[in-house]
């Protein structure tokens, strides 16, 4: 297949600075994305990474300064954006506050000059998708958070765009509602099977509604895969940081390889990893030692020994700081209550999950795959 | 109340707010029922409007407001939406020139229209050679001349709500199918209804309260505040002039209230999550070019006004001789230097006076709990509402016989400037507390700091854009003031602006205009002067500058009755 929902080409954005025009700020720096009908694609970055006004050009907000903007194969740099057949879900919802919920709703549908019976029916049916019968009267001020969430995302579903935008739309709820809204929207997206771009700084959220993910960072896409290959097998230093809990890098030498075992001198140990294309015998290597790849033993047991910095209890697991030989790694213990409690300063063991630890090249300075 | 330095504070200021507005108000209401017999009754009131010839000022000073508010409240948005919302150059340079009404005498205006379309006027004379006549003198002539005044006003007010609205909200709309002028219909213009009334209002009130126009350009179109001035001075009616002051007080003050309490509520701004504060700009060719020659248009009108008048400050005798001359200045320092002299000592007392007790006041407002608290915010607002006319009539009322006996010295002129332009420095003060946690000034008492400290070491510096504005604000006032100003001015002080319509009323209107010139250098050193004083450039990096208070602080604080 072809032909893309979403296509950009080489996408490029340079904002001149306000204050003189010898300054350029290159907001977006070469991205080029596909997608796929019915999928949902996250930019996830940290915030200035480009990601917003990524997707505010595919909604038509910003002009591209080269590169292309492709929708259902029609290049569209030049629509404005009530020609583009987009619709946006803004961080701030950007309701109106002088128009009812129903007429917020209807609005769309009224600028597509739509038969009134239609209207009504097409706004009534868009409200109940989120679960906002009965409010359709109320003023937007009067609603809380989270219901002007929904009344903003049944605005842009109502006037059936061939794109969905979403930007940051969970960021203003507090985190048990954002945790049940992010479930709703990928559920709703999934029935509708709308092509969805979604824009956010938050790796839990953009994990588990995304079908695929693109890490950016200084206007570039760093990596783009499925949340599993994003996890779990970053391409690059930056990546492997940004996910994730809490990640150490432990610095290795390859010192042989045994079918699709690697192995890797880390410290005083030599332990085996998974293969890692590109790397060969005697090359440096980073290890990604995430938290939840950590485990803490008694003392003498593991293949490191290790002190406790520091230990916080969370009730469904424990954190440590533990020193390891000088280097300070973060290990996340689930299920505290089965498993022995060590205190701050107690001496233990450390072991490495290795088959869940994944290697870099060290020096890696960041290619696109 | 635990502390009594507070108390105090509060005590004085409210004595003080009732000696010197509302004593000299209820001086104007007590006057004006006294009936010719000397008993009490509304003899003069009934006498006034009983036939439809006295009736006429009324009618004609609402009229002409109604039709300023209109014109000025279009223009202002039209000025205000070029300017906020389509990326068009020079934009700087657009709003200054829209600011310079603001900032100069009232009567520039009518000054500049009778040097130009006067019977001897540039216009009328050389370039129409006599084959128009244009009616100056008049309705027409004053709505020219305050439309250009006035609408300033509903320039800031609208661009303060136009910038105050979160653009992602004009983004959803477009982003839903509205074309530029869907956008513009649907929901800009709705969202900015609350403004648009807003500034209907207060230019209303300023055209009520205008004083220094009419008495140039009203010819036989009577006004209210004219005629006030012209039967206590010229007649020496006390009673029929403070009669018509009371009818001059009464629109403006329901225009006031319905302002304040009403159409102040509606505002729809802060409704939803955090703004993205992302400003697109309608870019469209079409809507471009049209604002700029919208834009050009105006500055171009307003620039032509004032280069009016300083040319003619230059030449020998406007309309007759377009000789150059510098006779017009020496004139101005050698028989006026008194005045400037006056004016800029009168000023430079007041205004200190004036930011200070503004800011204490709002402070007090806003952060201390007290038995009075709302009356004495109103109080403190009121004579923002009262054309200076009516407060003019109430200061000769009030303090010209014992036990306050103030009438020919500088304290009366100095209390007027005070109680005059405190309000504005008053209301940008609370809207700049309004914006600091008071947990911060908790921060300072916890730590042992008592209120006054409180306020000197935290308060005080954080609000100190609002304060300096407020001094700006003030000294401008009392430079260009006329209206009240003029019924208490006497030999022994004399004021420029008051020296200007004597010119005027010479008919000799290139030394008026050098006068005019002079104040509006005035005027623009002090805000040099004061600009200097709050970012200090020749310290290093300057002092850090402090977010500027939002729209009712920033912006609305300049508007102000004449």
């Amino acid at each position: 297949m072809d032909r893309y929902s979403v296509e950009l080409i080489d996408v490029v954005k340079v904002f001149r600075d306000r204050s003189g025009a010898k300054d350029h700020i290159v907001a977006v720096d070469g991205v080029s994305l596909k997608l796929i009908q019915g999928e949902l694609l996250t930019l996830l970055g940290p915030s200035g990474c480009g990601k917003t006004t990524t997707l505010r050009m595919v909604g038509g907000f910003e002009m591209p300064t080269s590169g292309k903007v492709v929708l259902d194969g029609k290049v569209i740099n030049d629509f404005p954006p009530h020609k583009r057949d987009t619709a946006m879900v803004f961080q701030s919802y950007a309701l109106f506050p002088h128009l009812t919920v129903f007429e917020n709703v209807a609005y769309g549908l009224r600028m597509r000059k739509m038969e009134k019976d239609a209207i009504v029916a097409k706004a009534r049916h868009a409200l109940s998708l989120v679960g906002l019968e009965g409010l359709e009267e109320r003023q937007p001020g009067s609603l809380s958070g989270g219901q002007q969430q929904r009344v903003a995302l049944a605005r842009a579903l109502v006037v059936e765009p061939k794109v969905l935008l979403l930007d940051e739309p969970l960021s203003n709820l507090d985190a048990r509602l954002r945790a049940q809204m992010r479930i709703e929207i990928r559920k709703i997206q999934q029935a509708l099977n709308i092509t969805s771009m979604y824009v956010t700084h938050d790796q839990e959220e953009a994990m588990s509604l995304s079908d695929r993910i693109a890490v950016m960072n200084h206007g570039r896409i760093e990596q783009i895969g499925t949340p599993q290959e994003v996890y779990a097998k970053p391409v690059n230093r930056f990546v492997a940081d940004f996910m994730g809990r809490k990640t150490t890098f432990l610095d290795g030498k390859v010192m042989g390889f045994d079918e699709n075992l690697m192995h890797v001198s880390v410290m005083d140990a030599v332990l085996p990893f998974e293969r890692v294309s590109g790397i060969n015998t005697g090359d440096d290597v980073e290890i990604v030692v995430r938290s939840e790849t950590v485990d803490i033993v008694p003392p003498g047991c593991g293949t490191f020994p290790g002190r406790i910095i520091h230990a916080a209890y969370f009730g469904s697991q424990v954190l440590y700081e533990v020193d390891l030989m000088g280097t300070t790694i973060t290990a996340e213990i689930p299920d505290p209550q089965e498993r022995e409690m060590f205190t701050q300063g107690s001496e233990v063991g450390i072991n490495l999950k290795t088959r869940s630890i994944h290697v870099l090249p060290r020096a890696n300075n960041g290619q696109i795959t | 109340m635990q502390e009594p330095l507070v108390l105090l504070v509060i005590l004085l200021i409210a004595a003080s707010l009732f000696l010197f507005v509302i004593y000299p108000l209820y001086s104007v209401l007590k006057t004006s029922l006294i009936q010719r017999d000397g008993s009490i009754g509304l003899g003069v009131y009934s006498g006034l409007l009983a036939k439809s010839y006295n009736r006429r000022p009324l009618i004609n000073s609402i009229r002409l407001g109604a039709i300023v508010a209109v014109l000025g409240t279009i223009i202002g948005f039209i000025f205000a939406y070029c300017t906020t919302r389509v990326n068009l150059p020079f934009t700087g340079f657009f709003r200054a020139v829209a600011m310079f009404p603001m900032i100069s005498p009232p009567f520039i205006m009518s000054l500049a229209t009778i040097m130009l379309f006067g019977n001897n006027g540039f216009i009328t004379k050389k370039i129409l050679r006599g084959m128009v006549n244009l009616k100056i003198y008049g309705l027409g002539g004053l709505v020219l001349v305050e439309t250009l005044a006035y609408f300033p006003t509903a320039y800031l007010v609208l661009s303060g709500v136009l910038q105050a609205i979160d653009p992602s909200i004009e983004d959803a709309a477009c982003d839903l199918g509205a074309s530029w002028w869907q956008v513009f219909r649907t929901v800009t213009l709705p969202l900015a209804i609350p403004g648009i009334a807003s500034s209907l209002l207060l230019i209303f009130i300023e055209s009520l309260a205008d004083f220094g126009n009419p008495i140039i350009l009203s010819g036989d179109y009577q006004v209210l505040a004219v005629q006030a001035y012209l039967r206590i001075t010229g007649l020496y009616d006390l009673p029929g002039g403070a009669a018509l002051a009371v009818i001059l007080l009464v629109p403006s003050l329901v225009a006031f209230f319905v302002q304040k309490y009403w159409v102040s509520r509606k505002s729809y701004v802060t409704v939803t999550g955090k703004p993205s504060g992302q400003q697109i700009s309608r870019s469209e060719p079409w809507v471009k070019t049209a604002a700029l020659i919208v834009c050009l248009v105006l500055t171009g009108i307003i620039l032509l006004f004032y280069g009016t008048v300083l040319v003619g400050s230059f030449m020998t005798l406007w309309g007759v001789s377009y000789d150059f001359t510098l006779a017009n200045y020496r004139h101005v320092f050698v028989v006026g230097g008194e005045h400037i002299k006056d004016t800029l000592f009168l000023s430079t007392v007041s205004t200190p006076i004036t930011g200070i007790l503004a800011m204490i006041i709002a402070f007090i407002v806003v952060r201390k709990e007290f038995f009075g608290r709302q009356a004495l915010e109103l109080t403190s607002m009121l004579t923002f509402a009262v054309p200076g006319t009516v407060v003019g009539i109430g200061y000769i009322l009030a303090f010209n016989q014992p036990p306050i006996m103030l009438t020919g010295t500088a304290a009366i002129i100095i209390i007027l400037f005070v109680f005059r332009n405190m309000p504005t420095g008053i209301q940008s003060g609370i809207a700049a507390l309004q914006q600091i946690d008071p947990s911060i000034e908790e921060a300072s008492c916890d730590l042992g700091a008592d209120s006054s400290t409180t306020f000197r070491n935290i308060t005080l510096p954080l609000i100190s854009p609002a304060f300096f504005s407020g001094l700006v604000f003030s000294f401008v006032r009392c430079v260009t003031a006329i209206s009240a100003i003029i019924f208490v001015v006497s030999g022994k002080w004399k004021l420029i602006t008051v020296a200007v319509l004597g010119s005027v009323e010479n008919s000799d209107l290139a030394q008026a205009a050098a006068f005019c010139v002079v104040i509006i250098a005035m005027v623009l050193s002090a805000i040099g002067i004061i600009n200097l004083l709050v970012y200090q450039p020749w310290k290093r990096g300057g002092q850090k500058r402090l977010k500027e208070p939002t729209i009712s602080g920033g912006a609305e604080s300049w508007i102000g009755t004449a």
